[in-house]
């Protein structure tokens, strides 16, 4: 899984769907991902990007936080409650709150204008990275069943919808039972991230997961809190 | 011991504080003087009128009792048969005492002068000798004339009056020479003034009483309005602006109240003002880095774009692409870092604290400072005593300030390079960052945390650094309640020392480092 920076030219000709209202920033946008062998689509306000989402059923969407019409908070949530597909938030704000609000929105990523073309391009191959690694493999953890190749989890022949990016976290603890993974280390292998990061986005998404998988969110047993130091997955 | 000492203090204290306890001591010590003094007076005249009077006809019933007596002797002297001299004397003092208009209002003695001879003495009532003080008797005989003077009657059943004896000398024909004694009982007059005094004691302790409760009163009336403002005003300084007094009425106090209801509305209103125009004026400042984030967002990628591919451009075009990269680098931290003072100074910054070992954070600082450490030829070493240093701190500040400090350090340092030292006591770590490069003049370690202040405005700088690093770590220093501080010769380089107490409820009183570098100090000595 680390080749992929530059294993996937080909494999990538992913859809993007880019919704912004700033005329030249999607513009430019457009001028990179397609320089990068994306196809991008736009949409310019919150009230067609819904829509827009269900017409161009794009692999991955990059969505600004202030939008004419609905705003980017609102349309993640709609978006999210139909469809698990990776939403990397735009936003000029790096303000505690406003990250917060919007990752618990549902989306999976943020990155923070002015931002760097790599930069970008980097987080987007992550979120799509996942039809790389095509090893059939069944991993098992407390009573959960996950095939990593169908990304699919179960629990008691009953399937448990994850989105990609709480699959990958899943995976990626599940994989070394017992072992304890740092937030910087998970940034690291589930977002992509080369650098330290913000360590909030682990804390957000480990919430969603636990609410997704956890018999009592309170008292996790499979997802478990290493005091000072990160997670790790529970008895497997 | 204490108690003994806290007594007095308590009441001093108490005594400073309290107006009311002040105003009404002072009246009931001032009244109770001048109450004090008129009660003496006034029973002093009526003593002395009471007595006068009773002296007066008591010395004229005496006078003109002796003359009768001494006629009814007189006469007796003439008749054919002489009685026996106890006879005379009876006759003469029942005659007498018959003269009395009361029972009790004077009783006799009739007492012999000659102590040689042993002669009769009569007496009413069961009055004593006694009662007769030795120099009335003195002054009676020697003189041979009327005297008086008070004195205590005793009586023979051990009763004790005070009195008024009145005395003259009588010659009972053929028996020798007698002093007859008048005393008057003054029981009555006692009486009279013990009422008398009663009532004014008992008027005086009233009238204090109601000096004092008219005295409290009145203060009152004065001390709550005026404790009220006090309230008020202390409740206003505490910033509750929309404390207001309660005006009642249209007197002096109502006036006071209503004057400084006014001086509270319009301090609020200033304040309120300031207050908006520095919301305002941070707002715009936010507004203005946000803003400009989009824009600067394209032209980032764009100018990206164009970096990428200057090797297919013409030198000098190539060369405008590269300028065009780097200040975009710089412009943008300078925009982060105005967003990132812009929030400190609204307020809007929160502290997300967890138990943080700083020696691997230190490490990583060291790691991400040491491409530009290499590229000045500035080596930068470590020292650290402790294998851990766990402190309760916010990381991407605490991060923040020692990257800060280590890049100024690099970039203001020479040769011998930097020093970084990690200390730690029980409730308290630090880090040090030392250069020996051109150091700080005299009063400029103060200076150096100012906004876009720079040490020699003709200087270039090399790294292209905000001029808002060291003001940020300031703030981000204060805010987990920890120091920040500088130290600095002119020639022989400056030391940073950041402090931070391990946990957040603990203060800071000490720093487990020196500010000023050891070998420093060895040297001023």
């Amino acid at each position: 899984m680390a080749e992929s920076g530059n294993g996937g030219a080909v494999a990538d000709r992913g859809r993007i769907l880019v919704v912004d209202d700033d005329v030249a920033l999607a513009e430019m946008l457009g001028i990179v991902l397609r320089g990068e062998g994306f196809d991008p689509v736009f949409c310019a306000n919150g009230d067609d990007a819904v829509q827009m989402f269900r017409a161009t059923n794009p692999d991955v969407i990059l969505l600004d936080l202030m939008l004419p019409g609905r705003d980017g908070i609102d349309v993640c949530r709609s978006i999210r409650a139909e469809s698990g597909v990776p939403i990397v938030m735009l936003t000029a704000k790096s303000d505690t709150v406003d990250v917060v609000v919007g990752l618990e929105s549902g989306a999976d990523d943020y990155i923070v204008k002015p931002f760097k073309p790599k930069e970008l391009v980097a987080r987007i191959r992550a979120r799509m990275r996942r039809s790389d690694d095509a090893v059939s493999q069944i991993l098992s953890i407390s009573d959960l069943r996950i095939d990593v190749s169908g990304h699919m989890v179960t629990r008691n022949d009953e399937i448990v919808p994850l989105t990609p990016l709480e699959f990958d976290l899943l995976t990626c603890l599940a994989r070394k039972p017992g072992q304890v993974f740092s937030r910087e280390v998970l940034l690291q292998e589930v977002w992509g991230y080369r650098h330290a990061a913000d360590t909030r986005l682990v804390n957000v998404h480990v919430q969603r997961l636990r609410a997704k998988i956890e018999r009592d969110p309170e008292q996790p047993e499979i997802v478990q809190t290493v005091r000072g130091v990160g997670y790790k997955a529970g008895p497997g | 011991m204490g108690t003994l000492l806290a007594g007095p203090r308590w009441i001093r204290r108490t005594w400073r504080r309290s107006l009311l306890l002040r105003i009404t001591s002072t009246t009931l010590v001032l009244s109770l003087i001048v109450v004090g003094v008129l009660g003496y007076l006034l029973l002093g005249r009526v003593t002395a009128g009471l007595l006068e009077s009773k002296e007066r006809i008591a010395v004229g019933e005496a006078a003109s009792g002796v003359s009768e007596a001494q006629r009814l002797l007189d006469a007796s002297d003439t008749g054919p048969t002489t009685p026996s001299p106890g006879r005379l004397v009876d006759n003469v003092v029942s005659t007498l005492a018959t003269r009395a208009g009361a029972p009790g209002e004077f009783d006799l003695l009739l007492l012999s002068s000659d102590e040689n001879v042993e002669l009769p003495e009569r007496g009413t009532n069961l009055a004593m000798v006694a009662s007769v003080p030795p120099d009335l008797r003195t002054a009676v005989v020697s003189t041979q004339r009327q005297s008086w003077t008070y004195t205590t009657i005793r009586y023979l059943d051990a009763r004790q009056v005070p009195g008024l004896a009145v005395g003259a000398p009588l010659i009972v024909p053929t028996v020798g020479a007698y002093e007859l004694y008048y005393l008057f009982p003054l029981s009555q007059e006692q009486a009279t003034l013990d009422l008398v005094r009663g009532a004014v004691l008992a008027t005086g302790a009233v009238l204090v009483l109601l000096l004092v409760v008219i005295a409290g009163l009145v203060t009152r009336q004065v001390v709550v309005p005026v404790r009220a403002a006090a309230q008020t005003a202390a409740r206003l300084s505490d910033g509750l602006l929309d404390e207001r007094m309660r005006v009642r009425g249209e007197d002096d106090l109502a006036q006071l109240a209503t004057s400084f209801n006014d001086m509270a509305q319009s301090l609020a209103q200033q304040i309120h003002q300031l207050e908006n125009l520095s919301r305002v004026q941070q707002r715009f400042v936010a507004d203005v880095s946000h803003e400009l984030r989009t824009p600067l967002t394209t032209v980032r990628m764009a100018s990206d774009v164009l970096y990428e591919e200057r090797t297919n451009f013409d030198p000098s075009t190539a060369r405008a692409a590269e300028l065009l990269q780097t200040q975009l680098d710089r412009f943008e931290s300078l925009l982060a870092d105005l967003l990132e003072i812009s929030r400190f100074d609204a307020g809007a910054v929160a502290l997300e604290t967890e138990v943080v070992d700083l020696l691997p954070l230190v490490h990583r600082a060291l790691e991400s400072a040491q491409p530009l450490a290499d590229r000045l030829r500035r080596p930068v070493r470590l020292y650290a005593d402790h294998p851990t240093y766990p402190v309760e701190c916010d990381p991407r500040r605490v991060d923040r300030i020692v990257r800060n400090l280590l890049d100024n350090a690099i970039e203001h340092g020479n040769e011998l390079g930097v020093d970084v030292t990690l200390g730690m006591n029980d409730n308290a770590a630090a880090v040090t960052v030392r250069d020996y490069g051109v150091g700080l003049r005299p009063g400029e370690s103060q200076l150096v945390f100012t906004r876009f202040w720079r040490a020699d405005p003709a200087r270039a700088r090399t790294t292209g650094g905000t001029g808002l690093g060291l003001a940020i770590a300031l703030e981000d220093a204060r805010l987990h309640g920890g120091w920040l501080e500088a130290w600095g010769r002119a020639g022989r380089g400056a030391c940073f020392r950041l402090t931070l107490p391990r946990t957040n409820a603990a203060e800071l009183r000490d720093s487990p480092l020196p500010l000023a570098p050891i070998d420093e100090v060895a040297v001023a000595r």
